[in-house]
């Protein structure tokens, strides 16, 4: 059963036998078979060298209230969520199993409680928990964006539920911009692109009550970067 | 050159002065200006009500009346914008299509006219006293003039241009609107009004006679202060 | 006149009135303006940017049906369900069906327009299920029993003094006047409302055909938590959101947020494709997009204004619209407020009963330059107008605008009507402002400028004569 599929189908046909005006210059994509436009033409600039780019992440992330943090290495990673979960009073902490996210859990303080997410894992104890540890696809210079896939991140909710989370990335994870991103996971997924991806841009917000920021609406109250190499 | 004026019918005859002060300021520039005496209105009126078929018969009229001005220039935005935009949509497929379109290139907005065409800022005015310019949609938008206005009376000697907070938000006159759902326009007057009061200025000035109509309208009957509304020509008129 | 235009008479002259809610809803605005154009400011092209967009919804609109072919191909192939609804009916039968079926009884649902206009809460809980609205503003109204009002932005009308009366009454929270501990109210009300639910129902701003994928922005990350715990997910999305490439989104969820509410991007922006794949850790096991119809190909049909089906959403018309601005959101009495509402809403419900929204607009634009899509939006209203009257005149009109054509065309008459108008205006004060004074609706807040003695017509002529 998909309803009325082909009623509609055929009613969208007769209504664009009639061809629509144009309101608007320069056709620059007709058609699928044109080629890709470029947005970073007209999309805020973004910088040319690594260096630059790694900057613009920072500027962005300080205006979207995400804490960056470069570290030299994971162990150094590890101290600063350490420090966090000192200061904060952590009890429990979830990840997902992964290279970097591996590597790191080890080195965290013993009275810290971990949580694997894994296939089955429960629900309610994930949110009992504090903080989140993902790892992503790509850090997104243009936007401060972290990109994460049910794939790469431990999932969908992992990322959303704990009020804390906690984003442990290389430093070549860094990409230009939005189309970057999206090649990466092309080249990286083909077809099989993960179920969900999502472009994390700081921590929760809303505004609905007087147009006032307040962050942590439903999602985390807090975004921690921790860019390690 | 030979201009070619367009003075609207309420401006006709509730704002003559309007009128007068363009024929002063461009014969002043040292051109000969016509007025054909057949013309009326432009057709907008029932034109924005729907009425396209009125509208048509008054326009058409009017497309015979400038056919052979070498420039048309209109005392309001809001009318030169009937010509220049809405009348090649209002005729598109019928026998006056091509009139439109060539009077639709023919036309010009006073401020437009005399900054783009004829490259004018500094018409010899003078004028004492602190002014905020009021942007008529019509001439804002649909016709995209914004600095001209503003270049010419910043050349006006003895005059103070201060801008108003939101000066691109619309005074609510709207023509039929207005008295259509007078609640609402009124509400859009008093926000604009309001702007105007906040500036401390002692005159408005538009492109546009039907916005003054409306703002002068409300400051009347509303405002705690006297505040002066001016065509732009009136000001570019004065010695 | 129809009693959806006297309604919206009797509401507009309530709404103008109060005064300081009128006050209240112009800051908000303003602030968003303010950052929307320190935003806007960042583009290297804000405009050419909105001509690629428009570009790309026309792309997307004028092949909708091959796009829609595609998206279902792909979403298909990645076990997702399509429910093709042609309108309202059909697509909230679908849902509650699903939901009997699935033995469901607690249902969350992020923001979602399309749930608006098909009514779906009344249906869902007069079939006894337990519905939850997760959007703060959302659920805010939900709990006050009223329609958005504004389609980003639903409770902006309200003070935090109204919500916190609001929370004290239905949610038994002690008073306070901080928005921070009203979030958290709602918040720590939510969080169990999500792992309980069995259905999480969501809107979608884009189809994306080329992945099958909805794509869904949102601040707060409960579309994030709706989609993400419930073990069925059933978005609802309208059939023109169809963008033809993943990449596209590149370009447009950028420009929804900086035109939406003047962010860089919106929080999270999420794009789904099918529910939980093998190798995943969670997910909905079931994943089902309805897409809905609803006239949409009416609007479609109409040639000259298709473009206003590539509409994202964004709000940017309502939010600097000096109509919306005075009357606020309710006034309008339909799903979707402001100018794009006023174009849109006759095609979906009806023109004759929805064309006084088109009338209802000075005209000013103000809306068509905010489109992020470039919608030729007050235009629009011009032809909803054009179309009513060619529809259906109305029969004193009809006689009115008989009048001026017989006026506009014989200069004679205009003169002569010129000539006598300074005597009328002199009798005028007799009626002014009462029943009798003809021109009472301007009278009755306004001055009316003198007619002059002499008009420039006859100041034109006199100068003729003197210096020949």
């Amino acid at each position: 059963m998909n309803g009325d599929r082909d009623k509609i189908l055929a009613r969208i046909r007769e209504g664009l036998s009639v061809p629509a005006p144009l309101h608007h210059e320069m056709p620059a994509r007709a058609g699928q078979s044109a080629q890709e436009p470029a947005f970073r033409a007209w999309l805020p600039a973004v910088g040319a060298s690594q260096e630059e780019q790694m900057a613009l992440f920072a500027k962005q992330s300080d205006l979207l209230r995400t804490e960056f943090v470069t570290c030299a290495d994971v162990r150094a990673a590890a101290a600063h969520v350490a420090g966090l979960a000192a200061a904060h009073g952590w009890k429990k902490l979830a990840f997902h199993p992964g290279a970097l996210t591996g590597a790191l859990v080890p080195h965290l303080p013993t009275d810290l409680e971990q949580m694997r997410v894994e296939e089955g894992y429960d629900k309610l104890a994930l949110e009992a928990c504090d903080a989140g540890l993902t790892e992503c696809e790509f850090l997104v210079a243009q936007t401060g964006s972290v990109c994460v896939t049910a794939r790469s991140s431990g999932g969908r909710t992992l990322s959303v539920l704990p009020p804390h989370h906690l984003v442990i990335a290389s430093r070549d994870q860094l990409v230009a911009d939005l189309s970057s991103a999206y090649q990466g996971l092309n080249a990286k997924y083909g077809a099989a692109l993960p179920s969900f991806i999502s472009f994390i841009s700081g921590p929760s917000r809303t505004g609905d009550i007087e147009r006032i920021l307040v962050l942590g609406a439903h999602g985390p109250k807090k975004l921690t970067v921790l860019v390690v190499g | 050159m030979r201009v070619t004026l367009f003075i609207p019918c309420f401006i006709d005859s509730l704002y003559p002065h309007v009128g007068v002060a363009m024929v002063k300021v461009l014969e002043r520039l040292g051109h000969e200006v016509l007025y054909p005496e057949g013309q009326t209105c432009c057709g907008q009126p029932p034109f924005n009500s729907g009425y396209w078929d009125e509208a048509r018969v008054v326009a058409s009229r009017q497309l015979e009346f400038f056919k052979d001005a070498e420039v048309v220039v209109s005392a309001s935005g809001s009318c030169g914008a009937m010509f220049k935009v809405f009348y090649p949509q209002l005729f598109e497929g019928r026998p006056e299509e091509a009139a439109a379109k060539s009077l639709s290139s023919r036309c010009f907005e006073f401020s437009d006219f005399l900054v783009n065409r004829l490259n004018v800022r500094d018409v010899g005015a003078r004028f004492d006293g602190k002014v905020t310019f009021h942007d008529g949609c019509h001439g804002l938008r649909e016709l995209g003039t914004k600095q001209e206005p503003r270049e010419l009376l910043r050349a006006v000697k003895g005059l103070e241009l201060v801008e108003m907070g939101e000066n691109e938000s619309c005074c609510g006159f709207g023509g039929m609107f207005a008295v259509k759902y007078p609640e609402i326009s009124t509400a859009m007057a008093e926000v604009k009004c309001n702007s105007i009061l906040d500036t401390g200025v002692e005159y408005v000035v538009s492109n546009d006679s039907s916005c003054l109509m409306q703002i002068q309208g409300w400051l009347d009957r509303n405002s705690p202060r006297t505040v002066k509304s001016l065509h732009l020509a009136e000001v570019l008129a004065n010695q | 006149m129809s009693t959806t235009q006297n309604q919206f008479h009797r509401d507009a002259e309530r709404t103008t009135a109060d005064v300081p809610r009128r006050a209240f809803l112009r800051k908000a605005l303003r602030g968003y303006e303010v950052k929307r154009d320190e935003t806007k400011a960042t583009f290297t092209d804000w405009q050419k940017a909105r001509n690629v967009a428009a570009n790309i919804k026309y792309d997307g609109v004028n092949h909708l049906d091959r796009y829609l072919l595609e998206f279902e191909e792909k979403f298909t192939a990645r076990g997702g369900k399509v429910f093709w609804a042609s309108n309202s009916a059909q697509a909230r039968e679908y849902i509650l069906q699903l939901a009997r079926d699935r033995g469901v009884r607690s249902i969350i649902k992020s923001k979602a327009m399309t749930s608006e206009e098909i009514h779906l809460n009344d249906a869902l809980e007069s079939e006894g299920y337990h519905v939850v609205e997760s959007d703060l503003g959302e659920f805010i109204q939900q709990l006050k029993h009223e329609p958005p009002y504004h389609f980003v932005f639903p409770c902006m009308h309200l003070k935090r003094d109204e919500i916190s009366a609001l929370f004290e009454k239905e949610l038994g929270s002690a008073p306070t006047d901080s928005p921070e501990e009203l979030t958290m109210i709602a918040r720590a009300f939510m969080r169990r409302q999500y792992i309980d639910a069995d259905m999480g129902i969501s809107g979608g701003n884009f189809l994306v055909a080329e992945t099958g994928m909805v794509s869904i922005t949102e601040n707060e990350g409960n579309a994030r938590l709706t989609t993400g715990l419930p073990r069925i997910h059933v978005a609802l999305v309208g059939i023109e959101k169809v963008l033809p490439k993943l990449s596209d989104l590149a370009l447009f969820l950028p420009m929804l947020a900086t035109a939406g509410t003047g962010q860089h991007m919106t929080c999270y922006n999420s794009m789904f494709g099918g529910a939980r794949q093998p190798g995943e850790t969670d997910g909905p096991e079931e994943f089902h997009v309805v897409l809905l119809d609803n006239h949409r190909t009416r609007l479609l049909a109409d040639a000259e204004q298709r473009d206003a089906l590539g509409c994202i959403r964004c709000g940017a018309c309502l939010n600097v619209c000096p109509i919306f601005k005075n009357i606020g959101g309710h006034a309008y009495g339909t799903t979707y407020q402001g100018p794009i509402g006023s174009v849109i809403t006759p095609h979906f419900r009806g023109l004759q009963d929805w064309k006084h929204l088109s009338g209802a607009s000075s005209l000013c634009g103000a809306c068509t330059d905010a489109c992020p899509v470039k919608i030729d939006i007050h235009h629009h209203l011009l032809h909803n107008r054009r179309n009513a009257v060619d529809q259906k005149p109305v029969w004193w009109e009809k006689i009115v605008w008989f009048g001026y054509v017989q006026t506009m065309t014989r200069p004679w008459f205009l003169r002569l009507a010129n000539k006598l108008a300074p005597l009328a205006q002199k009798l005028h004060p007799l009626v002014l402002g009462g029943l009798f004074d003809p021109v009472r609706n301007w009278t009755k807040t306004r001055d009316f400028p003198e007619v002059a003695e002499e008009s420039f017509h006859d100041w034109w002529a006199k100068r003729k004569e003197q210096s020949k």
